[in-house]
């Protein structure tokens, strides 16, 4: 009887996951798709800590030892996660992905620990090791990818990186298949493999450049997804089966949706050859024309008297925590029967959609944001645009010059606007590390500064206009 | 190569889960529009959070003597409950935005 209501948790669990997933893939009824996943979770865990019986019927004990992890788990993810900035998302997710891929590599330990060795049950070691590999190389990528985006951690590269990584892997995989098959117990090696995990984690993450790291991320994502059915494998547990091999597989497609968005490959990605800003250097080496600034007051009158104008937010937006001044600049022009419309990269920001979550943060409305086709289609009847913060996603060598490391991602193509304005810290180069051609355009004008204080100084110019 | 099969049969519905989850996850994703990835991306990462059962069970089966299983199950759970809160408040966040347009 008991068995079966658990039975029956793990598939009412196993369906919210997917309607969650589902639903969470629609603006309408997101919210709604993650409180079903929430919910569906929290019947599961329940279930298990009530009801699961081992195969010789023992239920769990040591409840004092689970409540007390969850109390503390719960009250220190909430506070994390309602205090953490907007801008520090991305960072929070690896965070806690992180948090899932120790999880499931500390299980696989005790599964290790705790099996008997009887000859010719290699395969079922041989899973409990797969966790371990996947879950730890997930821990510790996500760690030093939060580091990353938090600013602590800086790329490193080292020479022969890719064959040392690649190295590295292969002997850990080695150790695991050796560990698989040789029959009994050996808790030396496992550990000597669990640091290997590691060092190939941080390995992994550690040569790719910042700017990827959204598809690192996912990628990990992805990982702890497998590792956690490997998990479920081990206890012949179907909702952590569904659960983990949804994330995974869902996981893998974003992720590969990312690098298309980028034109790039995954591998391409992994051996990371760009993020380590080696070719820093502008592709053709040709002396560029003169860039021209424009005054505050200059940009004010320009956007005052535009029938249509459409900011580009990048980066340097988030940074700058920009979006609240920005979205006042589009509700004051729009009072004096401006249009005003927000073009957004798809991997604009930090992750894909990041920039809609900040901008949904500041109460713009979300029919003004145009995704990128749609943009396109608009910025020739455009009178004014201004890019914030952005550089690589609105720059025209990804059009027409094949040397280019970014030649052939799609971009905004806002040069074909009447007049653009570049809000930009300085003339450094954007995280590809390659020149902007579009600084130079005869229609472009820059407008130096920090992207909050700019844009606060243009509102106060286009008030008094 | 016999034993691989005997354990693939002995299986067979965790593999046939396997395969349809894979299957179901590249089908569900594939049309998601492009603002709702992050939020997608946090959501997914909450219900990997899944693997809190797994540390529940390790941490409820454990032996009072056996200090490694103790500690580290204990760990396990802290952790696991870290990844299922937090994926699903930040996740809430996000999307509490997004309900505010008109």
């Amino acid at each position: 009887m008991e068995n079966s209501i658990l039975w029956l948790t793990y598939i009412a669990g196993s369906i919210t996951f997917i309607l969650g997933l589902k639903m969470l893939s629609h603006p309408e009824s997101a919210r709604r798709g993650n409180l079903v996943a929430a919910g569906g979770m929290t019947l599961a865990i329940l279930g298990t800590i009530f009801l699961y019986q081992d195969s010789e019927g023992n239920k769990l004990h040591n409840y004092l030892w689970i409540f007390g992890g969850i109390l503390i788990g719960t009250i220190v993810g909430t506070m994390a996660a309602r205090r953490v900035k907007m801008t520090a998302m991305p960072q929070m997710v690896s965070l806690f992905n992180g948090m899932g891929g120790a999880c499931a590599a500390i299980i696989s330990i005790i599964e290790y620990q705790h099996h008997h060795f009887v000859s010719g049950d290699w395969n079922i070691v041989g899973v409990i090791l797969a966790g371990l590999l996947i879950g730890g190389v997930s821990f510790a990528g996500s760690m030093i990818a939060f580091g990353k985006l938090n600013g602590n951690v800086t790329d490193k590269v080292f020479p022969a990186q890719s064959i040392i990584n690649m190295l590295v892997l292969l002997l850990t995989v080695g150790v695991g298949i050796y560990l698989t098959f040789l029959g009994e117990q050996n808790m030396m090696v496992l550990y000597i493999m669990i640091a290997m995990c590691l060092v190939y984690g941080v390995l992994f993450v550690m040569p790719i450049g910042g700017a990827d790291m959204p598809v690192v991320i996912s990628l990990l994502n992805s990982f702890t997804g497998v590792a956690a059915a490997c998990a479920g494998f081990i206890y012949n547990n179907q909702v952590m089966l569904t659960g983990g091999i949804l994330v995974g597989s869902a996981g893998t497609i974003l992720t590969i949706l990312m690098c298309r968005a980028m034109n790039r490959s995954l591998l391409n990605v992994i051996i990371g050859n760009f993020g380590g800003g080696s070719k820093a250097v502008s592709a053709d080496g040709k002396e560029r024309g003169n860039i021209k600034e424009i005054s505050l007051s200059d940009a004010a009158v320009l956007l005052s008297y535009s029938k249509k104008v459409m900011i580009v937010p990048g980066y340097g937006l988030a940074v700058a925590q920009a979006q609240h001044t920005v979205h006042e600049l589009e509700k004051l022009l729009e009072e004096k029967g401006v249009e005003v419309k927000y073009a957004i990269h798809p991997v604009a920001g930090r992750m894909p959609g990041h920039m809609n979550v900040l901008l949904a943060e500041a109460d713009v409305s979300y029919d003004k944001l145009l995704e990128m086709e749609a943009a396109n289609a608009e910025f020739a009847t455009t009178d004014a645009v201004i890019v914030i913060g952005a550089n690589d996603v609105v720059n025209p060598a990804a059009k027409k010059d094949s040397s280019s490391p970014i030649y052939g991602m799609p971009i905004l193509e806002v040069e074909q606007a009447q007049n653009v304005i570049v809000m930009k810290r300085s003339m450094n180069a954007g995280y590809a590390g390659i020149e902007n051609e579009l600084f130079y355009e005869p229609r472009t004008r820059m407008l130096f500064g920090d992207a909050k204080t700019s844009l606060q100084k243009l509102t106060t110019e286009v008030k008094a206009n | 190569m016999e034993q691989f099969l005997t354990f693939l049969y002995e299986n067979k519905e965790m593999v046939f889960i396997i395969i349809l989850s894979v299957f179901l996850g590249i089908e569900i994703i594939s049309h998601v529009p492009t603002v709702l990835h992050t939020p997608l991306m946090s959501g997914a990462n909450a219900i990997h959070g899944v693997v809190i059962i797994g540390a529940i069970i390790v941490m409820g089966s454990a032996e009072p003597s056996n200090y490694l299983a103790l500690i580290l199950g204990f760990l396990a759970v802290i952790l696991g409950t870290l990844n299922v809160v937090g994926g699903f408040v930040v996740t809430d966040r996000m999307l509490e935005m997004f309900k505010k347009k008109k």
